[in-house]
């Protein structure tokens, strides 16, 4: 099969069969990529897992972008991408088209706001995984609960401010902070 | 023009998500909110049905509000602006810049957006618990919603003791689905 047709069909199959997001993902893009087709290293693999963590966009997309490019130059990142995404727009492409006559109906309706609780419950759940893997020194202690008050503000003032300025805010301090000539900000060892 | 909103909503979300599908909700809540696309009823629907559904979760959120806004046309716009950015900046690292995220300003900006992001995170987690234990209209407590959120909880972090990874994502959203028909049918 031509590499390209390979890597469309592969990635379709990725986002056919991983259900919960991006981490999920990882670890069958690495069954199928390094130990059966043999796509790339392991070292490769645990290399993307950075990149993926600290770029933007989902992680899924940033593994079929890197993985297609190696193999197949920018066609074939270009189809592995398509590839990862075309399963899931089409299911809820075809989930949109019924949804809400589909809440009208009263017993769904009720599913639906029991539905609400959990997703409350699964937010704050990432959230509190993300606390446990973090640095916890002063800065990033410091970031994370300016951050924190400064969104619920936004939220409960109804204040139209995104949360777009709060990131660039703390990347613009973090920049201040780390990268500050030596001298002035030496407290800012911790 | 919606499309236009829906392409440069869309990218700001796939330009800002650090982090997962879980940084990309504020910010897809941030967009939909600003422009009345979805209230956050509906949005806590939407997330459910992605964590239900195979594929990205940030993909199938663009895919629903690009088609419940726009169309089909609609939904290719959305799901093609969040995949870009990812799409683009991987491409740049492996043609031109595989040291970039070594860059001690790429450094320094990522070491300050992993705590920031994860504060937002937190503080939409809490905001959507609160918000879910009051009455709509006024200022009551929803006593029903606050047992059911009390229940829930203890159900889905209390199961990690007695099973290895615990309840699930997906087993979690049943569970309360299943709860909802049962507490709001008879009440």
């Amino acid at each position: 099969m031509p590499i390209l047709i390979e890597l469309f069909l592969t990635f379709a199959k990725i986002g056919l069969f991983t259900f919960g997001g991006g981490y999920a993902m990882l670890s069958i893009i690495e069954n199928i990529c390094v130990e059966q087709k043999k796509w790339i290293t392991h070292d490769e693999m645990m290399n993307i897992t950075v990149i993926a963590e600290s770029t933007p966009g989902p992680i899924a997309i940033n593994c079929a972008t890197y993985v297609g490019y190696k193999k197949g130059k920018l066609p074939g990142a270009i189809l592995a991408t398509l590839g990862v995404a075309v399963p899931s727009f089409v299911i809820i492409f075809a989930i949109s088209m019924f949804l809400e006559g589909f809440l009208e109906i009263t017993w769904i309706a009720h599913a639906f706001m029991g539905i609400k609780i959990a997703v409350g419950i699964l937010i704050l759940d990432a959230a509190i995984k993300m606390i446990k893997k973090m640095k916890k020194k002063p800065f990033q202690i410091g970031i994370l609960l300016a951050s924190f008050a400064v969104i619920m503000l936004i939220n409960v003032l109804k204040l139209h401010l995104s949360s777009i300025v709060v990131m660039l805010s703390a990347a613009i301090v973090s920049i201040a902070f780390f990268l500050a000539p030596k001298g002035h900000g030496k407290e800012g060892q911790s | 023009m919606i499309y236009l909103d829906l392409l440069i909503g869309f990218l700001e979300v796939g330009l800002f998500s650090f982090g997962g599908a879980y940084a990309a909700i504020p910010l897809i809540r941030d967009v939909v909110l600003a422009h009345e696309w979805l209230d956050d009823e509906m949005l806590s629907y939407m997330i459910a049905v992605s964590e239900s559904t195979p594929g990205p979760i940030m993909v199938n959120l663009a895919t629903y509000v690009g088609s419940n806004k726009g169309g089909l046309l609609g939904a290719v716009i959305a799901t093609m602006a969040v995949m870009l950015p990812a799409f683009l900046i991987i491409l740049f690292i492996m043609v031109s810049a595989k040291s970039l995220l070594k860059n001690p300003y790429v450094q320094a900006v990522l070491r300050g957006l992993k705590p920031c992001v994860i504060g937002v995170i937190l503080a939409t987690g809490v905001y959507m618990i609160i918000g879910n234990c009051y009455v709509k209209t006024g200022t009551g407590i929803d006593i029903t919603a606050l047992l059911m959120t009390c229940g829930l909880s203890l159900i889905y972090f209390g199961s990690r003791k007695f099973i290895k990874k615990g309840l699930s994502p997906i087993g979690l959203i049943c569970l309360s689905a299943v709860a909802g028909v049962a507490v709001y049918g008879i009440f």
